[in-house]
């Protein structure tokens, strides 16, 4: 009696793992199409100078600005895009022009791009990302670091197509 | 002893409102921020100051000041911080324009910014209406005063402490819970006597 009982038990764990594993299959395409397309926050194209150089690094660095772009739907990793990446610095305002610089993300759809520290401006220590390239629809973010002492900052674009 | 007593009410109006000043003064940040960006932070900081010696001025809490002298000094006190609050403004716009005008028309991500426009307008109106007060019934006047003070004072206080700048967050939030209390006190202690009615017996009688 006790081993049938105990062969029930497994039997319904059994069946219960088969059906975990049969939801997370059915959820995860549908994951996939929920990557819903980033939209471009308030304030984010405050400063922008359009068609930043692309550089190996923005001033003397010190501090990290990194991310991922994906495609809007499947999530895909989109290779080769161009961030702008620009912020008030130690080495310059904002609307300056050596303030500013571009990356491109890489086979796995990331990016990451060495900056000056960024300090507090008009009240809060934040960064500027625009992905303005056309053949996605442009998205300029705007992300606020949770303090001025933090050497980097993450932004992550979900594109769409233009 | 009540010239001891004068010396020490100075004495400690003058630390409030210069010990965030002098901080600010030495705040790191200065070193990465142009004159103008600089100029509008502290004419920012000297008004949160003025706002505290406002109220204190005209319930008469300074003194030394009659209390012709002491409205005297409130309205010119009053004309300062609507100078410092254009300087404030223009120097802002100028540093960062696209980030001010976001600001003025309350669309900026920054969260303090609706707070010290709203004040900023709150200012403005009282200044208005200071110009136009003897068209005025007195306690229109002073209704309308007490009703701005209040958005005034809210207002830029919550905008100084969400703000991450050149204060130094102590001595900030020191200034600001004086400058919250002396308006309640002063407002609390008039809006009593507008309600007793007495305050326009009491107007009147004086002139």
């Amino acid at each position: 009696m006790t081993t049938a009982a105990l062969n029930r038990r497994h039997l319904l764990a059994a069946g219960g793992l088969i059906m975990a594993a049969r939801a997370s299959g059915l959820l995860l395409p549908a994951r996939a199409e929920g990557f819903a397309p980033t939209e471009s926050m308030t304030g984010g194209s405050n400063n922008y100078r359009k068609g930043a150089a692309i550089v190996d690094r923005i001033g003397k660095g010190g501090f990290w600005m990194s991310g991922t772009v994906r495609r809007a739907g499947d999530g895909a990793p989109l290779a080769g895009q161009r961030i702008q990446i620009w912020a008030h610095t130690v080495e310059g305002q904002e609307h300056e022009p050596q303030s500013h610089g571009a990356t491109l993300t890489d086979e796995n759809g990331a990016f990451r791009l060495e900056m000056p520290q960024i300090i507090p401006i008009f009240g809060q220590p934040h960064g500027h990302l625009a992905y303005d390239s056309g053949e996605f629809k442009t998205v300029f973010l705007r992300p606020v670091m949770r303090s001025a002492k933090e050497t980097s900052l993450q932004a992550h674009f979900v594109l769409q197509s233009a | 002893m009540r010239l001891a007593r004068a010396a020490l009410v100075w004495i400690a109006l003058a630390t409030a409102v210069c010990v965030p000043i002098v901080l600010a003064a030495t705040s790191p940040q200065l070193a990465w921020r142009g004159p103008v960006y600089i100029l509008a932070g502290f004419s920012g900081i000297v008004a949160l100051g003025l706002m505290l010696v406002q109220p204190l001025l005209i319930a008469g809490y300074l003194p030394g000041l009659s209390a012709f002298r002491g409205r005297r000094v409130h309205h010119w006190i009053g004309g300062a911080l609507v100078a410092a609050i254009v300087i404030h403004v223009a120097g802002l716009w100028i540093t960062s324009p696209p980030d001010m005008i976001d600001a003025l028309l309350y669309v900026s991500p920054t969260p303090f910014s609706p707070w010290g426009v709203t004040a900023m307008w709150a200012i403005f109106a009282v200044a208005l209406l200071a110009i136009f007060r003897r068209r005025l019934r007195l306690r229109t006047w002073r209704i309308a005063h007490m009703l701005l003070a209040i958005i005034i004072v809210a207002g830029s206080v919550v905008h100084a402490i969400l703000i991450e700048g050149t204060m130094e967050t102590v001595s900030k939030v020191a200034l600001c819970v004086l400058v919250l209390a002396a308006a309640i006190k002063v407002l609390a202690n008039l809006w009593a006597r507008i309600k007793r009615g007495s305050l326009r017996g009491e107007i009147t009688a004086r002139q």
